[in-house]
C-alpha cells in the first residue's frame, strides 16, 4: 500500500498540534493521488473518540501506541518504524515543529530512508512524492526525489493548510518495544511557561524586538513605541534565550503565531524560523541596519538605518500626531 | 569521559552562496570557516570539562570533508579541543543527510566517546537534522536545540524550547545532544592556542579504516536526489527608505502609517 504515515503530536491534555492537522489533511491529499491510505501515529492514552476524530482532517487509520509517552522523539521512533514496516507505508510526512524533525531523523537512520526538511509544498510526480526544499535562505528551491521507499518529508511550520472533511477514521492498537536507548532520556518537565501571561496574539498592533537592540533595555523603546500605537511587544528567540524579554512574547517557530495588522520589527534579521510566525501580518514594517537583513525581502516598508535613531524619534512623532 | 565534537566546515558568511548547475550541489570554492554553530558545542564541550561536576579525559573534534576542513579542526582546536579526526574520502562526496549521518556515526564509533556535542545547524545545509539520525545509529539517547546543559550524578539535565514551553529532560550517558546557540558565549582563542592547534594530533581516517559500506554513502549511495532547482515564486519588493535624515525618515514612516490607517 502506498501509504503514508504522519504524526498527531499533542500537549499533555491531549489536544492535537494544529500543525500536525494540517500534515494530516496533506497526505490525505497526497495520498488519494498516489492511491494510498492516510494513516496517524498517536502515542499515549488518547481516547478512541479523540483518535477517530482525526478522521475529520482525512485520516483513514490512526495508530495508537497507549505505552509509548509523548514528548520526546526516539519512543516516537520506535513506533513509527514499526508501523511503517508492518504496513508498508511509503512516505511519513511531518508539520513543521522541533519533534517532527527529530523523529523524522531517527527514522532516517532507523530505516535507511532519504529525509528532505523545511519542505513547503509536496506534488505527486510519475506516482512518486516530490518535496520542495527551499535552500540558501530561500534563493532557490530544490525538488527532491526520492530513491527508494520509504521517504521521510518534514515540513516548514503551517507549510501544510487543515482541511476538514468531517470523516471518522478506524482506531487500531500497537504494541510497541522501545529500544534501550529510547527509555535513557525522561523528560523532568515539559511545557513549562516563563515569563508573564501576555496575550500577544490579539493585539491589532506588534512591535517585535530583535538582538538589534543590544541589551535587554533596549526594549523600553519598544515598549514606549508600543503604548504609543497602542500595540504590544514580541520578541525572537535570540532575545527570549538571551534572558532579556519573555518566552511569551516570543514569535515564530518555536512561540507564537500571530497575525496583526501591523507587524513593526526592529532589529531582528528575518530568520525563516522568526518569518514563519510573523508573515501572514497584514503589513509589515522594518526596520534594520543592514540593507541585506532577510527581513527587507518581506517587509512592505523598509527601514534602513539604526533603530536607537529612528524609534525613539518615531515614537515622538507618533504621540505627536496623536495628541495633535 | 571522552567527549567528540562534530565540527563542519562551511563557507564564510560573507560569501554569497550558490548552487554549481552541473553538479546541484553547493559551490564551495570561495572563503571558508568553521560552522558558527558549531563553536557553541565546543563551547559547551571546554565548560563542561572545566566545571569539573564529572572528569573530562579528553575533548576530540571530529569532522567528515575534502582536505580544506583541516583548517576547521584547526580551528575546533584552538578553541579548546584536545586533538582531532578528520574523516576524508573521494567516496563520500555528494552524501545526502542519510549517508552523512551514517558516516559521522561510523567514524565516533572508532572513538567510543561518552558525549557527543553538535552545533543545531550547519551554516549551509541548514538541515537540523544529523544530531539525531547519528544518535539513532549509535544508539544513544539524543536531544537536539539544547540551550542548557547541567551534569549531576553522572546525567545530563537539558533544557530546551519545544512546541509548548520549556522542557527539562534528563538524559543519560553516553548521549548525542545537538545546542543552539544561546548555551553559550564562545570564547575567543588566544594567540597561543591558534600557534599550537597545527602541532595538536590529527588523524586522517578513509572510509574503509572505520568500516563504512560504500555503498551507503557519496552520490550513488544517497537516498535523495535533487530533480531540479528553481527561484522561488516572485514576490512583489516592498518600499525601501534609507535613513539619512531621520528626522525625514520618521515623517515618511507616520505618513506610510497613516496611509494604511495604523495609527
Ligand atoms: C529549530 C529552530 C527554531 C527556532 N525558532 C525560532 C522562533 O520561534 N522564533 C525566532 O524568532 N527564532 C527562532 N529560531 C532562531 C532563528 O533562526 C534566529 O536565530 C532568530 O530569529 C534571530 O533573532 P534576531 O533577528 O533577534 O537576531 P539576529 O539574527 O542576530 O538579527 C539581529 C538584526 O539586528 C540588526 N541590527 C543590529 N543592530 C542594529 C541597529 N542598531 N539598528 C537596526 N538594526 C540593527 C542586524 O542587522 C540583524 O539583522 C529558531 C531556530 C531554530 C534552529
Amino acid at each position: 500500500m502506498a501509504g503514508i504515515l504522519t504524526y498527531a503530536l499533542h500537549d499533555d491534555e491531549g489536544n492535537f498540534n494544529k500543525n500536525s492537522l494540517g500534515a494530516i489533511s496533506e497526505s490525505k491529499k497526497l495520498a488519494d493521488q498516489i492511491g494510498g491510505n492516510a494513516g496517524v501515529m498517536v502515542v499515549g492514552d488518547i481516547s478512541d473518540e479523540a483518535c477517530a476524530s482525526l478522521g475529520n482532517w482525512g485520516a483513514a487509520k490512526v495508530y495508537r501506541a497507549k505505552d509509548v509517552p509523548e514528548g520526546l522523539a526516539q519512543p516516537i521512533v520506535d513506533a513509527m518504524a514499526k508501523v511503517i514496516q508492518d504496513e508498508g507505508f511509503s512516505y511519513a510526512l511531518f508539520g513543521g515543529g522541533l519533534l517532527g524533525f527529530e523523529i523524522g531523523a531517527g527514522l532516517t537512520a532507523r530505516l535507511g530512508a532519504g529525509v528532505t526538511m523545511e519542505v513547503t509544498q509536496v506534488k505527486v510526480q510519475d506516482g512518486k512524492l516530490v518535496a520542495e526544499r527551499p535552500i540558501l535562505q530561500d534563493s532557490q528551491i530544490a525538488d527532491v526525489g526520492y530513491v527508494s521507499e520509504p521517504g521521510i518529508i518534514i515540513g516548514r511550520l503551517n507549510a501544510f493548510d487543515t482541511v476538514e472533511s468531517g470523516g471518522t477514521a478506524e482506531v487500531v492498537d500497537v504494541q510497541v518495544e522501545l529500544s534501550s536507548w529510547s527509555t535513557k532520556a525522561t523528560m523532568v518537565q515539559r511545557g513549562e511557561q516563563r515569563g508573564a501571561d501576555v496575550n500577544i496574539e490579539d493585539a491589532d498592533i506588534l512591535v517585535g524586538g530583535g538582538r538589534g537592540l543590544g541589551a535587554a533595555e533596549g526594549f523600553k523603546q519598544c515598549e514606549e513605541l508600543a503604548e504609543a500605537m497602542g500595540g504590544a511587544v514580541a520578541a525572537t528567540r535570540a532575545v527570549v534565550d538571551a534572558g532579556w524579554y519573555p518566552y511569551s512574547t516570543q514569535i515564530g517557530q518555536t512561540g507564537k503565531t500571530v497575525a496583526p495588522k501591523l507587524y513593526l520589527a526592529a532589529g531582528i534579521s528575518g530568520a525563516i524560523q522568526h518569518k514563519v510566525g510573523m508573515q501572514s501580518s497584514e503589513n509589515i514594517l522594518a526596520i534594520n541596519k543592514d540593507q541585506n537583513a532577510p527581513i527587507f525581502e518581506f517587509s512592505d516598508l523598509g527601514v534602513v538605518g539604526d533603530l536607537h535613531k529612528i524609534v525613539p524619534k518615531l515614537t515622538e512623532a507618533i504621540k505627536a500626531k496623536k495628541g495633535g | 569521559m571522552k567527549i567528540c565534537v562534530l565540527v563542519k566546515e562551511v563557507p564564510d558568511a560573507a560569501v554569497q552562496k550558490r548552487i554549481d548547475s552541473n553538479t546541484m550541489r553547493l559551490d564551495r570554492s570561495g572563503e571558508k570557516n568553521l560552522n558558527p554553530f558549531d563553536t557553541h558545542a565546543i563551547e559547551a564541550a571546554m565548560q563542561i570539562k572545566e566545571g569539573g561536576a564529572i572528569p573530562v579525559e579528553e575533548v576530540v573534534a571530529v569532522t567528515m570533508g575534502p582536505d580544506s576542513a583541516v583548517r576547521a579542526l584547526h580551528k575546533a582546536v584552538a578553541l579548546g579541543a584536545d586533538r582531532s579526526v578528520h574523516l576524508s574520502d573521494d567516496a563520500l562526496a555528494g552524501s545526502d543527510v542519510c549517508a552523512t549521518g551514517y558516516s559521522l556515526a561510523k567514524v565516533l564509533e572508532s572513538e567510543s566517546p561518552d558525549l557527543v556535542l553538535l552545533g543545531q545547524q550547519s551554516d549551509d545545509g541548514e538541515c537540523y537534522t544529523i544530531g539525531a539520525v547519528v544518535a539513532d545509529h549509535l544508539q544513544m539517547p539524543s536531544l537536539t536545540q539544547v540551550i542548557k546543559i547541567d551534569v549531576t550524578d553522572g546525567k545530563l539535565r537539558c533544557e530546551r524550547q519545544a512546541e509548548y514551553g520549556y522542557d527539562t529532560v534528563e538524559v543519560e550517558l553516553p548521549a548525542v545532544i545537538s545546542v543552539g546557540d544561546a548555551i553559550n558565549e564562545p570564547r575567543y582563542p588566544s594567540l597561543k592556542a591558534i600557534m599550537g592547534a597545527k602541532k595538536k594530533p590529527l588523524d586522517g581516517k578513509a572510509t574503509a579504516d572505520v568500516g563504512i559500506d560504500g555503498g551507503q554513502v557519496g552520490e550513488a549511495g544517497s537516498k535523495t536526489s535533487v530533480l531540479a532547482l528553481n527561484p522561488p515564486p516572485a514576490k512583489e519588493a516592498g518600499e525601501i527608505i534609507e535613513d539619512e535624515d531621520t528626522n525625514e525618515t520618521v515623517e515618511k514612516i507616520v505618513a506610510w502609517l497613516d496611509e494604511r490607517k495604523l495609527i
